[in-house]
Order: structure tokens, then sequence, then C-alpha cells
């Protein structure tokens, strides 16, 4: 449980440090943009209940935003992924992993799972993210092509984290 | 009663959700304003010292450049030290001494902490603050152009909002014909171009034309923003939108002139008298 509890705090750091530092310099003009640490998000324990779940997002957010100047885009947006998330657990995974601890990884879901996962979350969350940037419908093809391309630049980092980080772990043996 | 509570439990997700998304909104919409009573940006003490830090090892791989662009401006500065000295000298010169424009604005050099150009709305991070009596709605220059407003202070920090943000304005005029423009981000894509609106039709305007500030707002007259890279954009009947190359180079910003007009306070109260009489 601490073991758990001390490899999200330091994914935390991780991920945000190499947002900050590194992503938020990278980027086609503001078109595309890569948002790898909701990440974290991604890889909160299953189990975790909802209201934890939407703080911890919502901080993420906020931290973030800190950094970006733009307070409340970002947690708005994480938010929206909390929810995306609790949605797409309750219609694809058991009982029994619902109540364990584990972290929704590639290595422990399978990798089709976990491609699904990510796609349409950084699809949810981009939206999010775009359309309270720009606060308006104006525009919408340019900022959908714009959530679509982000979306599939942030999917190509996570994948290449995740599988340098990658530790195969039987999805029986875990029960 | 009963049926409400389950109603609530077998929903709660959404529930949380409509509550911390309302919260976003909110703070969103409230951040919009220009008076801005948030703690959670980066002049914050936390986030700016950490700009601060990383911008202390970035700045190292950019001295040559740095140099390069005070030593060409240590050269500009001398030339026009030559010209006052020789204007004195010269015995038929009329000397005018004008005491209002001689100390009219004062500069405060500043390091950027932090600069950002790929955002929808662009802010710098400066790293003097309410301590070097830096003010709100202060303006910002380079040595070759203009780079923003003073959106808000702390004591060691500051934030600028940049001119590459859909919100700012900037009057400017034209080298040539002297009429007024409002200078403005525009295509809110590439850093290294503007849009100049509201120039009247009938103005002849040519490529490679200088643009300079007007004087009217924040900032001294005659300092020059870029040169028209394309005329015969039209906004409406009677207005043009030039299309101009900005001097300033937003990517690579590591010392700033932060202006503050001593007599701001006289004018605008001169300027209240009169909207009181119509």
């Amino acid at each position: 449980m601490s073991k758990v509890f001390i490899s999200n705090i330091v994914r935390f750091i991780v991920l945000l440090l190499l947002q900050i530092a590194l992503f938020k310099n990278i980027g086609y003009y503001n078109f595309v943009a890569g948002f790898p640490y909701i990440l974290f998000v991604f890889l909160l324990p299953i189990a975790l209940s909802n209201l934890m779940l939407f703080i911890l997002a919502f901080l993420t957010g906020l931290t973030v935003d800190a950094f970006y100047d733009s307070v409340g885009v970002h947690a708005a947006a994480c938010t929206a992924l909390a929810l995306f998330r609790i949605f797409f657990h309750k219609i694809t995974l058991d009982v029994e992993i619902k109540d364990s601890f584990n972290t929704p990884s590639i290595g422990e879901m399978g990798t089709k799972w976990f491609l699904s996962y990510i796609f349409f979350g950084s699809l949810i969350h981009h939206l999010f993210l775009y359309m309270i940037e720009t606060f308006s419908f104006s525009n919408f093809l340019h900022t959908l092509a714009s959530t679509i391309l982000s979306s599939i630049f942030t999917v190509c980092i996570l994948l290449l984290i995740s599988l340098l980080t990658y530790r195969r772990k039987s999805r029986i043996s875990s029960f | 009663m009963r049926n409400l509570w389950l109603f609530l439990v077998r929903y709660n997700a959404i529930f949380w959700f409509i509550l911390f998304f309302a919260i976003s909104i909110v703070l969103v919409v409230r951040n919009n304003t220009f008076q801005r009573a948030s703690f959670v940006n980066s002049s914050n003490v936390v986030v700016g010292s950490f700009y601060q830090n990383v911008n202390s090892w970035k700045s190292y791989l950019a001295l040559d450049e740095t140099n390069r662009k005070l030593a060409d401006e240590n050269v500009l500065l001398r030339q026009q030290i030559q010209n006052i000295l020789h204007a004195d000298s010269t015995v038929d010169s009329v000397f005018l001494a004008d005491s209002i424009q001689q100390g009219r604005y004062e500069f405060t050099v500043a390091g950027v902490a932090n600069n950002s150009i790929h955002q929808k709305s662009n802010y710098l991070t400066l790293d003097k603050g309410s301590l070097d009596s830096i003010e709100k709605g202060m303006g910002v220059i380079t040595s070759n152009g203009v780079v923003g407003i003073v959106l808000q202070t702390s004591p060691h920090f500051s934030v600028v909002q940049s001119l590459l943000h859909p919100d700012t304005r900037i009057s400017v005029t034209l080298d040539s014909s002297e009429v007024f423009g409002s200078l403005v981000w525009g295509n809110n894509i590439d850093p290294r171009f503007g849009t100049v609106r509201d120039v009247p039709n009938h103005v002849q305007v040519k490529k490679g034309e200088k643009v300079f500030t007007s004087g009217y707002s924040l900032f001294p007259s005659g300092i020059q923003v870029g040169k028209i890279e394309e005329t015969g954009l039209t906004s409406g009947e009677s207005f043009l939108d030039l299309k101009i190359k900005l001097s300033t180079d937003f990517a690579n910003l590591s010392h700033v002139y932060i202006v503050r007009d001593l007599m701001l306070e006289e004018k605008s109260n001169v300027e209240v008298t009169t909207e009181d009489h119509e």
C-alpha cells in the first residue's frame, strides 16, 4: 500500500517536471502540443474512490495551470478526464479488478485495453482543454483538428513512456 | 428520501464532476478579467523561483547572442550621444530646453525568468516585482521592439501579458504617413508576425515601411515595432489591415526594459476632467 503511494508521488513529480520543463516548449506553434502529464491521472490505483479521484485530478490540473498561467483550464480538462476514467473502468473491468489497488498500466492490463484507454482519454482531455481555452464555438474545425493532432502526439509520448517503464506482470498472478 | 439518497450515491461520479467542473469554469472566467486576484500563476514565489532556476541554466546557451545584442545597442546609444553633443556645439541651432520630454520615462532592466510563444495567450515572467516599484499596467520593451504590458506583480516577480496575446492592443504609427493604427497579434499562430488594424483606407502604404509606437499608449513614442510585410488585407469598408514582421524576437528574450511613465497620473487626471465636461 505504501509502495503504491510512493510510486504515485514519484510519478506525479517526474511527469510534472517533464511537462513544464520540456513539453511546454515543444509544439507546432500553438496548434499541436503534447500533455503527457495526464498519465498520472490514467495510472492512479483502480480502486480509488470517486471523490478522491476528482480531487487528485483537479489538483493536478491546477498545478499545471500555475505553470501555464491559465487558471482553471487544465483543472477543468482533468476533471473531465476523471469522469471518463470512471466511465471507462465501469464498462470494461471485472468486479475483482475493480476492488484491487493495482495500477492500470500497460503490463498489467494488456496492450489493447491500455491503448484504447489512453487514446480516448487524451481525446476527451484535449477536446475540453482546447474548447475551454478558446471559450467559443467559432473556429470549431480548427479546435477539432488541433484536438485530434495533439491527442495523437500525446498518445505517442505516453506509449513511449509506458514502454520504457514496462514491467511485465501476468494478469492471472495478480489475483 | 431514501430513494433520493440512493440516486445520489448511484450517480455520485456525475455530481462530483459537475461540482469540480463548475469550480474550474468559475476560475477560468474570473481569470479572464484584467484585474486578476488569483494566486495560482507564475508570479507566485514557488513557481517564479522554479522558472528563475531553470532560466539561469538556460541563459548560458544564449550568452553569445545576448552579448552581441547588448554591444549593438551600445553602438546605437553612443551614436545618439554623439548627435546630441554635435547639436549642442553648433552655434546657429536653437536649443529647446524641454524638461517635460526629458524626464518623462524611467526604465528598469529586468531578466526574463519565463517566456512562452506556443500558447494562444502568451505570458512572460520577469524577475523584478513590486519591491523594485514595478506596477500593474507598465509597458515592457526590449532594445529593438515592444514586448507587452505588466499584468500582475508579486514582491519579487511580475507577469507580463505578451504582445502575443489576443487582448493586447498597442497604438502605433506608420513611418511615412503618420496615421495611427492599433497593433494586435492577429493571426494567433506565428510569433514572428503581427497585424496593424484600423489604418484608414486612403493611406498609401509601402512594403518594408517601418512601424513605430505612437506615444498615445504606455510606451514612449518612436520605438520601432516592425516592418510591413504584406498590404492590402481589408477588414471592412474603410479600414486596412497590414501584416507586419515584428522586430522583437520573442523566441529569444533574455533582458527587457520596464517603462514607467512619470506623467501618467497627470495625463489621466486631465483626461478624466475632459470627459466630465462632456
